[in-house]
């Protein structure tokens, strides 16, 4: 392997070349940019960062489809989407700022490394100016911190934890997603009035970052409500059999199980929950509940009957009655034959927001985009009234409780939507303790290069 | 006292689980001395065995029924599977209802026919080559049998549940007197689990063809200057042992919903298990896999995870670290192999 | 030169050449062009490229030499990285001390798991460098970075703050910088339609890269390096001849740990988080892919088995339908479809199934890795027949 042979002269030529390419006169580099990837051409380049293999790929796949729906939609392809029910007119279907929209594409592995190489080379080589997607917590909070610090916007898609922006918030970043705290605020009203005021609940949770301030967060609103928390028992994101989890809640004393898992975790959970008898006990002379605070189409699939009659909270439902959320599930359904998720609609709702914002600050530099977006209040997306808040970059908008349907018709409405809580109900201040108190801020926009 | 002999039943419950793969595992590894990588892949196609049989006896005929509607406000699709139409609605649901248990009649032949090809085809060329080019080969290998899972199933984990006669929970305490509930497929799956081991077992101890095999793994070259076509033989143990990793994989699909991942999750744990019970040892793999069962099991108790924060995420790890600190070939594992 | 034979020194500056002009070799198609797709001269890839490069270095000083395989190198790439981190934490973004600390932090942690893993050999060894590794993951994911002692920040990541104390920061950049030298630095170079990009970072890295390489191929030439091959000939005869060979397969452990602690430091010095991912036993199984596939025990090829992973990885993951149909736009519809159809399942979402099957067809028809492979090539183009050559780098031992 080691017998490339250079001769001395092939060495000089190439040598001699190489020096004369890098003395080249600075005429020939790049104009300077005013922010980081500003579009030159008749196109914009957006990044969609979503994860394509690990056991999240079918999220991932799912935002995707949302995204591409999206882009049609801007570019005036299809049937235009929310574009007709968004309350901003100022999108035209004519790209965003007369620009065509593009995308490219990447796998976050929901690994954060991998997502910030994934986004990395989106932002490098590709020169997207904006980034979207991702199906968990700790990949949003990596991507943002990546997108701040290359300077350009981050919409971030499926992050349930307090901290995205909470103490990890970032200006160029933006949630529309709601979090944890929400779901604690929403479902504790649904729970009392199900469930009584007087409950001892065992909490099981994921042992990450995510799992905790959904454990915080419910813990408290339940508590508020006089439940009295009988143990919380953390338990190892690799796991793959609950059920020495499970079997010590029976002895317990408690008379709700509180599942604050996601996806594959859950999955497992409450399958061995139901396979333990859980439901069908009685203890303390109630009838024993399940309850899972954050609930997604593709965990209710694959928690199949399972979930008949369990609570828990969506940022979205297809089943929502309000024009926007019409008009999507339509123009989804049509081209992909079934309904969207609830993090196909954030993903799609946020691609819209973005170009929105644009064309109302007549720009794509991320600090104009930034300034468009704070304080912004929209509706005709799907969720009813919404709200960016300028102070944390997060939206607020009514939050759904759902339950697991007892016979659904299709494969599609295994859930049923139990209460709308309106979004005064799950409001909170910005500096709130679970969100990084007084100390958490956004710091400034940057713009990048 | 009842918390923990339900931990005990976890742990044992676990056990098989981990006893089945690794027994599966050790006839590749710890005997014919491959490293093999797809053990796990195995394991999982096993799974999907049940899964596409549960999917076969689903297909239905499509009717439109137009009282309802659908999401788009379409005229409603009604699935009736064919089994319903054919046997009519109770025994066509009945023969859903157990497409698990059928699903070993199934994985029977497909893991042997999977594990012949995969042997004959593949690994067979790998015997003599450096360990290393047998983790590249049976990894990338794993890689794309699963990719080839997902492609068809997606990622996302799928409901293969027990016939309803035996999803129920079983008080296994009623003749001592306690208050017991364990679900009733997992003590099935123990029984399985103690049931294939056994036969495993007799077929090496008390056949002709096992005690040849049995020979072949203590000296292979012996064996083949008698005369004997221990390939052929080695062939067959390939097979079985594939087998054993796809009935543990369907049996297990009741317990836990199956996703393409399920490989690579259980790979680790399974190469764990089998070295903690030492190389060439069937007993130490079926032993291990009881004791790392029980002891994550308790692990996994408030009682330990409060005395040593998070000892429930590296137990199996720390039990291993001790175990081959303390006994330089596992529990029972045989000199020389595998050792340089 | 540098105390090389002629054949190194050519091999040597051929590697420093590459690594120098790679901004030049990895962008061969022009911008604008369908190909640019396949272009890897970006700063983030090309620090990868060299980055793990390191790591395979130094695991390769490990496992090629003596044999040893270990499934736990990852724990001292993350350990090098959250030291890393921690220095911009504490000190400031300069980058000198991060990277002495990581490389120091995972020298002490490799030869405290090393002193207890050679205690055993074979598979034995390998897991227990397994089970201390995930062990090190599980702890770095959830209970090392519990609020009251958050040492890793779990699931997202060691990262720098702004309320953190960064005592020596002043007014230094707010990005990782050598001396002011800020790492996210790119100038870009356009030529005609082709433009090239020359990051700090990348030449950082880049340097360390090269000196790793160096002091590798020292390794190897040295009687040091011959110990190692006895070890992994026959360590039984080692032995019997009086020698103790633990404190060598201990210094090449080490040695290796060290490499991974400055990989983990650069990637904390090119991108400052430090996620616990990188501890898991996928990474530590990835860079025993990577030895393998380059082909275990030779110089070159851990830098090419690290540069086609991660190839792979970056590449052909972000090949999505859209990209395809514009490849073969140009094609009557049905073919165009036809042709998206067969080739969607291999990249995009199905870029794992093509790296398996890569893996599957390397290791079939190259046994000795992609150097293995480099050398066939090379010889069908010369036209030499040197099957009874041995490669230099890998030499038969002598019975």
């Amino acid at each position: 392997m080691s017998k490339f042979e250079f001769t001395r002269r092939g060495l000089i030529k190439s040598g001699a070349a190489v020096g004369a390419g890098l003395a080249m006169p600075t005429i020939l580099t790049r104009p300077a940019y005013s922010y980081t990837n500003e579009p030159k051409g008749g196109t914009v380049t957006l990044g969609f960062n979503v994860p394509q293999t690990g056991p999240y790929a079918d999220e991932g796949n799912d935002e995707l489809l949302a995204q591409k729906l999206a882009v049609e939609h801007l570019n005036g392809e299809g049937d235009g989407g929310c574009l007709t029910t968004f309350t901003s007119k100022a999108l035209k279907g004519n790209g965003i700022l007369g620009k065509k929209v593009t995308f490219v594409t990447g796998d976050t592995q929901t690994k954060s490394d991998a997502a910030r190489a994934s986004a990395k080379s989106m932002i490098e080589k590709d020169g997207a100016i904006m980034i979207n997607g991702g199906s968990s917590s700790g990949v949003a909070v990596a991507v943002q911190g990546l997108c701040q610090e290359a300077g350009v916007i981050f919409m971030a898609g499926l992050t349930h934890a307090n901290d995205t922006t909470g103490k990890d918030r970032k200006a160029n970043g933006f949630r529309h997603f709601f979090n944890a705290y929400m779901s604690g605020a929403a479902l504790a009203p649904v729970l009392a009035k199900e469930m009584g005021k007087d409950r001892r609940a065992y909490h099981l949770t994921a042992d990450y970052n995510w799992g905790w301030t959904q454990e915080e967060s419910i813990k408290a609103s339940t508590e508020a409500l006089g439940w009295e928390t009988v143990n919380t028992v953390k338990t190892p994101l690799a796991s793959t059999d609950f059920s020495s989890y499970i079997a010590p809640v029976i002895n317990a004393g408690a008379d709700v199980l509180v599942l604050n898992h996601y996806g594959g975790n859950m999955v497992n959970s409450l399958t061995n929950a139901i396979q333990f008898g859980l439901l069908d006990k009685a203890v303390n002379g109630k009838d024993f509940k399940i309850v899972v605070p954050l609930y997604s189409e593709l965990m209710a699939a694959g928690a199949g009957d399972n979930i008949k009659g369990v609570l828990g909270s969506m940022n979205y439902n297809w089943q929502l009655d309000n024009e926007g959320s019409k008009t999507f599930v339509k123009s989804f359904g049509e081209k992909y034959g079934r309904p969207p998720s609830n993090s196909a609609q954030t993903c799609y709702a946020q691609v819209l927001l973005y170009a929105d914002a644009c064309e109302r600050a007549g720009t794509f530099n991320p600090c104009g985009v930034v300034e468009a977006l704070e304080g912004f209040e929209f509706d005709g997306l799907g969720n009813g009234p919404t709200t960016y808040r300028k102070e944390d970059h997060q939206c607020f908008k009514d939050v759904l409780v759902v339950r697991g349907a007892q016979n659904p018709t299709t494969k599609f409405d295994t859930l049923e939507i139990v209460e709308i809580t309106p979004v005064a109900n799950v409001t909170y201040p910005p500096n709130h303790p679970m969100f990084g108190g007084d100390e958490a801020t956004l710091g400034k926009c940057n713009p990048g290069a | 006292m009842d918390a923990i002999l339900l931990q005990v039943l976890n742990g044992l419950d676990k056990g098989s689980a981990y006893a089945l793969i690794a027994l599966g595992l050790t006839l590749i590894f710890g005997t014919l001395g491959v490293v093999n990588f797809a053990h796990g892949a195995l394991f999982m196609i096993g799974a999907f065995v049940a899964v596409t049989l549960q999917r076969v006896l689903n297909l239905s005929v499509v009717t439109v029924d137009p009282e309802k509607k659908d999401f788009l406000g379409n005229p409603l699709q009604v699935q009736t599977p064919y089994v319903e139409s054919w046997f009519g609605e109770a025994a066509g649901q009945a023969i859903i209802n157990w497409s698990v248990p059928l699903a070993i009649l199934a994985a029977i032949p497909i893991m042997l026919m999977i594990g012949y090809v995969m042997e004959r085809g593949l690994i067979r060329h790998f015997y003599k080559r450096p360990h290393a080019d047998q983790i590249l080969v049976t990894f990338g290998l794993a890689i794309v049998l699963q990719e080839i899972v997902k492609a068809f199933f997606g990622a996302n984990p799928i409901q293969t549940p027990a016939p309803d006669a035996l999803a129920g929970v079983w008080n296994m305490g009623a003749w001592l007197g306690m208050s017991l509930p364990y679900p009733a497929w997992r003590i099935v799956y123990f029984i399985f689990a103690a049931i294939v081991i056994s036969g495993v077992f007799a077929f090496l101890q008390f056949t002709t063809f096992g005690m040849v095999v049995r020979a072949g793994m203590a000296d292979r070259e012996t064996v083949g200057i008698l005369g004997i076509n221990i390939d052929r033989r080695f062939t067959v143990m390939f097979g079985i042992a594939a087998a054993v990793a796809g009935l543990a994989g369907v049996m297990y699909a009741p317990i836990n919903p199956p996703n393409y991942h399920w490989g690579m999750d259980f790979l680790v744990l399974s190469f764990v298990v089998v070295v903690v019970g030492g190389m060439g040892s069937l007993p130490g793999a079926v032993l291990a896999g009881f004791v790392l069962g029980i002891l994550e099991s308790f692990a996994s108790t408030t009682w330990a995870t409060t005395t040593i924060p998070g000892i429930n995420q590296i137990i199996i790890y720390l039990v291993a670290i001790v175990i081959l600190l303390a006994r330089p070939r596992g529990l029972m594992g045989r000199k020389g192999v595998m050792e340089e | 030169m540098f105390g090389l034979d002629k054949r190194d020194t050519t091999l040597f500056l051929f590697v420093v050449a590459i690594t120098l002009l790679a901004p030049f070799l990895l962008n061969p198609f022009p911008t604008e062009s369908a190909l640019a797709q396949f272009n890897a001269g970006y700063p983030d890839l090309m620090q990868r490229f060299v980055i793990f490069g390191i790591f395979a270095i130094g695991f390769n000083i490990l496992f090629g030499l003596t044999g040893y395989l270990s499934f736990g190198h990852a724990a001292f790439l993350g350990v090098g990285s959250y030291a890393a981190v921690w220095m911009f934490k504490l000190l400031s973004f300069n980058i000198v001390p991060a990277i002495i600390l990581s490389v120091l932090v995972a020298g002490v942690f490799s030869l405290a798991i090393g002193y207890i893993c050679l205690r055993r050999s074979g598979i034995y060894f390998s897991i227990l460098t397994l089970a201390f590794a995930q062990m090190s993951f599980a702890m770095a994911y959830s209970v090392l970075s519990n609020p009251n002692f958050n040492l890793t920040n779990g699931e997202t990541g060691l990262q720098v703050y702004a309320d953190d104390p960064q005592i020596l920061k002043g007014d230094g950049p707010d990005f990782t910088h050598l001396f002011g030298l800020e790492m996210n630095t790119t100038k870009t170079l356009e030529l005609g339609a082709w433009a090239f990009q020359f990051n700090a970072g990348f030449y950082v890295c880049a340097f360390f890269m090269i000196i790793a390489f160096y002091i590798a191929m020292r390794i190897f030439r040295s009687p040091f390096g011959l110990m190692l091959r006895a070890i992994k000939t026959n360590q039984t005869r080692l032995n019997y001849t009086g020698l103790n060979s633990r404190p060598y397969t201990l210094a090449a452990f080490v040695i290796s740990g060290m490499y991974a602690g400055l990989a983990g430091g650069l990637l904390a010095v090119t991108d400052p988080l430090a996620g616990a991912e990188r501890m898991q036993w996928t990474a530590s199984g990835e860079v025993v892919l990577m030895t393998i596939l380059g082909g275990a025990g030779t110089l070159l090829g851990p830098i090419l088995g690290a540069a086609f992973i991660k190839y792979f990885e970056n590449i052909f993951s972000k090949i999505n339908d859209t990209v395809l149909h514009s490849w073969f736009s140009f094609m009557p519809e049905s073919i165009d479809n036809f042709l998206v159809a067969i080739l969607y399942p291999f990249v995009g979402k199905g870029w794992h199934l093509t790296l398996g099957l890569m893996f599957m067809l390397i290791v079939i028809f190259l046994p000795g890795g992609l150097v293995d492979g480099g050398q066939r090539l090379w010889n069908r183009i010369t036209g030499k027949n040197r099957t009874q050559a041995e490669p230099v780098a890998n030499p038969k031992p002598a019975e």
